[in-house]
């Protein structure tokens, strides 16, 4: 019964309300008989709380309200008139719900007491032409007293019901059942301890206290900035205290906004029972934290991707009873779903007993998708890999199921936890099984940015987007680069796409002194992917409440919304993926990924992708940019010899160099010796290679799915990207024929 | 007959009127947040008592061109579904109470974008006043 504890408050809850309303309606429709309004809102009360008892199987609640319900539609109907001895009875009906909900929250049932001769009364009175009552009454009031009187507790409420009228001609005791209901109304109220602790308030009224004290944070950020300029002590004492008090208050309305999270956790006992009977499994499902509360909007959002998390726990995670025995396990798993608060955040964990994660085939389709090169697999923990299963198009399943396997997957999940600034995590071990853990802050309107300078403005970028800040100049050794006209930043190791924010915001780029002083770059995440953006200053980072967008800049696609700073000036907050899409980072067919309901594994391979184009004697050839670890160009005169095979040493390793030209039969000159050497670095099974291109062109998005596949050994499709036909190169199969090749290089 | 109350303003030296009703308040220039890559009739926002407000730039929107140097801008405060939204005009009349009487469609040869907006023209004694529909006016522009 514990379960139905929160469900149970709230129909009691909503119950006391009612009846408080049905006696005011009762008084009031005395005086106006005919009032269609009246007779229609006491009926959908009645017939509510007859149809929530039905619902949780309080008969004797059931069958009053039923025969009250009955009542109500005559009068409802207009077939019969109202008169006292009818108000008389409907009162007594609301008494009896009373006293009945009291016993509903005090034992979770209602009650011994059938109120036979209520029922009757009611059901007499719709129909008056029915037999007479005198008939009926003694055998039907005996039963209910018989097994009143075991229960002492209970005597109060028998007393009315034996004691009631009912025999009377209606007419004339009018006056005597009327009497009836004041002492059981009194003890009902003095233990009405739901209906008393809690009141129903509107949501839009909440809203607006939110941002009622989101401008008190505002005006809060005022004073203390104002403070800061001034020293008196007085004043000082004061500030403290509004400081304080704000704290407290904003931390107080927040919490009116939250619920608990157990609301959305009231479906999945059945959702993993249906489940797992449909696949013979047999799963157990355990709930800690049901308490633990968060924004209603929140509770919203995460609905969907719990859903999606809890069946593929229950589809993939979870093994079959044969293979569990199998494995020394019991035969039922269990599923646990926990929720708590950690450092203003809340935490839910979907843990399940079964067999972990496949890592090692979660490599491999990682890999044939082309998400991550090879030798990155290789070098990635075991975290890093099972996080990949929330990587864009990836999916593991062989067979596309009814429950999951399409495609549409954990990335999904991911998109809509990060829509509300949430992160994924997932450590598994294998046999023993699986966790995946959701952060969600506590609420969304109030978030920590940082305020960075562009122009003459300042802007914000929520804090959840932010991955790190750097600082490139003179001094440090990095430096942007150019790979075509994309700007790049090698960050340890890796290429991370630069774009400058003044570029974005269609402003004037910053004057050539002012680069020469170094950059500020700040890394973002957008999708999944990082970004480098580059800014005039970093400035800070403060506590923002975040406004919505007018409908007038919404179009414009790159920012999240708008807050008040400190000084009263407007900002505009950035919205990192708006910022990504814009300047192609993320592009379309990954954002839109989630909405194809069949993503064809071929088509995700074709999918427009990034490619990096270089020209090998006067031929193009086209990488997938994902691949290309780094861009290099090298003096010749490093090139050495080792092993039959011309290599370079670079950062400490060699550098295995693959002269393409030659290995794709395109021509026999060797390198020349007096022009540096061009090559795009990629790493496979812990080796570097440096493919030798004649000229780096540009980065592109295209789609080479249309392509014809090659014949040539060495090329994988042939395809038109920026309007001229490309090669794509195979990587493996290169590798491969350089590795087989040996003295390839002459040396002139 | 019935007698409408009208806000007026200027923008050089038209008079256009607005159901004073829509009005919310007037306000002396204020400091302003321009907002990269927005249409051209946004002028920017303001902080309008914690309230964020859009403001539209009125001459622009009338295609008007930029205004002269020597005008002090006013924001016209008015109240639409969306909130409220400032329009930026040059100068502000007076609170006029005019009869429908001399109210009269905008003439077939008015031009766009004018036309998009002014819903009628007044004839005023000494001047004709076009009325300007103020949630038109604050709706983000038609592409």
């Amino acid at each position: 019964m514990d379960d139905m504890d929160d469900v149970i408050q709230e129909f009691l809850l909503e119950s006391y309300e009612g009846l408080d309303e049905l006696d005011r309606e009762f008084i009031e429709l005395e005086s106006n008989p005919a009032s269609e309004e009246l007779l229609a809102s006491i009926f959908r009360t009645i017939h509510t709380i007859k149809g929530t008892a039905g619902f949780f199987g309080f008969d004797h609640l059931g069958e009053v309200t039923h025969a009250g319900e009955s009542l109500l539609s005559l009068l409802r109907e207009g077939t019969l008139p109202l008169n006292v001895a009818i108000t008389d009875a409907l009162l007594t009906m609301v008494d009896a719900v009373r006293v009945m909900l009291n016993e509903v929250e005090k034992t979770q049932a209602d009650g011994t007491n059938e109120w036979a001769e209520l029922v009757q009364e009611l059901n007499r009175l719709a129909d008056p032409s029915a037999g007479t009552p005198t008939e009926t009454k003694a055998p039907e009031t005996g039963e209910p007293s018989d097994t009143a009187t075991d229960k002492p507790a209970e005597s109060s409420a028998v007393g009315v019901d034996t004691e009631t009228p009912i025999a009377s001609p209606v007419t004339e005791d009018a006056a005597h059942p009327t009497e009836k209901p004041t002492p059981i109304a009194t003890e009902t109220e003095a233990n009405s301890s739901v209906a008393d602790s809690s009141i129903r308030v509107d949501v839009a009224l909440l809203d607006r206290l939110m941002n009622l004290v989101g401008e008190l944070v505002l005006a809060r950020n005022q004073v203390l900035q104002y403070h800061a300029l001034r020293a008196d002590n007085s004043f000082q004492g004061t500030t403290q205290q509004l400081d304080l008090i704000t704290t407290e208050l904003q931390e107080s309305v927040m919490k009116t906004r939250l619920q608990p999270i157990g609301n959305v956790w009231a479906k999945f006992p059945r959702v993993v029972r249906d489940l797992s009977a449909s696949l013979d499994k047999s799963v157990s499902l355990e709930m800690i934290g049901k308490d633990t509360e968060l924004d209603k909007t929140l509770i919203e959002a995460i609905k969907d991707p719990l859903t999606h998390i809890v069946r593929n726990s229950v589809d993939h995670g979870i093994e079959s009873p044969e293979e569990r025995v199998g494995a020394g396990k019991p035969e039922t798993g269990t599923l646990t779903l926990r929720a708590y608060h950690e450092g203003g955040q809340v935490i839910i964990e979907i843990a399940d007993d079964g067999g972990g994660l496949d890592l090692s085939r979660i490599r491999d389709k990682a890999v044939s998708q082309g998400l991550i090169t090879p030798d990155r697999a290789a070098a990635m923990t075991d975290r890093d890999l099972a996080n990949l299963i929330f990587a864009p198009g990836f999916s593991t399943a062989e067979q596309v199921t009814a429950v999951s396997g399409r495609g549409v997957g954990m990335d999904v999940v991911r998109t809509n936890v990060e829509k509300i600034s949430g992160s994924l995590d997932i450590v598994t071990n294998k046999g023993i099984g699986t966790t995946l853990t959701i952060k969600i802050p506590l609420t969304l309107a109030i978030i920590p940015a940082l305020i960075i300078t562009c122009d003459v403005d300042k802007y914000l970028i929520p804090q959840v987007n932010l991955l790190e800040v750097l600082h490139i100049g003179p001094e440090t050794s990095a430096k942007l680069e150019v790979a075509g006209d994309a700007e790049v930043l090698r960050l340890r190791g890796r290429l991370l796409p630069i774009v400058h924010l003044r570029q974005v915001l269609g402003r004037e780029p910053a004057e050539e002194g002012a680069s020469g002083q170094g950059q500020n770059i700040v890394v973002i995440q957008a999708d999944g992917r990082e970004l480098g953006l580059v800014v005039d200053q970093i400035n800070d980072t403060e506590e923002i409440v975040v406004k919505p967008l007018s409908p007038h800049l919404k179009s414009i696609g790159v920012y999240a919304g708008t807050t008040i700073m400190g000084d009263g000036a407007v900002s505009l907050i950035l919205d990192a993926v708006g910022i990504g899409r814009v300047s192609g980072v993320v592009n379309e067919a990954s954002r839109h990924h989630d909405t194809a309901d069949v993503v064809d594994k071929d088509e995700q391979r074709g999918a427009t992708q990034s490619y990096l184009v270089a020209q090998v004697s006067g031929d193009l050839v086209a990488i997938p940019l994902a691949l290309v670890s780094r861009l290099e160009e090298l003096d010749p005169s490093l090139v050495e010899r080792a092993a039959g095979k011309l290599v370079i040493q670079y950062r400490g390793r060699l550098l295995n160099l693959v002269h393409l030209s030659k290995i794709l039969g395109k021509s026999d000159t060797d390198i020349d010796r007096d022009e540096s050497l061009r090559l795009l670095v990629y790493e496979s099974d812990g080796q570097s290679y440096g493919l030798i291109v004649d000229e780096i062109l540009d980065v592109f998005e295209a789609d080479l799915s249309d392509g014809v596949p090659s014949t040539q050994r060495g090329l994988a499709i042939s395809g038109v990207i920026g309007r001229r036909v490309t090669d794509l190169i195979d990587l493996d199969e290169i590798v491969a024929m350089a590795n087989a090749v040996t003295d390839q290089l002459v040396m002139v | 007959m019935t007698d409408r109350l009208y806000a007026t303003f200027y923008i050089d030296d038209t008079l256009f009127g607005i159901d004073a009703t829509d009005v919310q308040e007037v306000l002396r220039a204020q400091p302003m947040t321009s907002v990269p890559l927005a249409p051209a009739d946004i002028k920017g926002l303001i902080n309008l008592r914690g309230q964020i407000v859009v403001a539209v730039d009125l001459r622009e929107r009338l295609g008007r061109g930029p205004a002269p140097d020597d005008v002090q801008s006013l924001n016209v405060v008015v109240r639409t579904e969306h909130g409220p939204v400032s329009l930026i005009v040059d100068d502000i009349g007076d609170v006029l109470k005019v009869s429908d009487d001399a109210l009269e469609r905008p003439p077939e040869t008015i031009t766009s974008p004018t036309r998009d907006l002014v819903v009628a023209v007044h004839k005023l004694d000494e001047q004709l006043m076009l009325v300007v529909d103020a949630k038109r006016t604050a709706e983000p522009m038609a592409a």
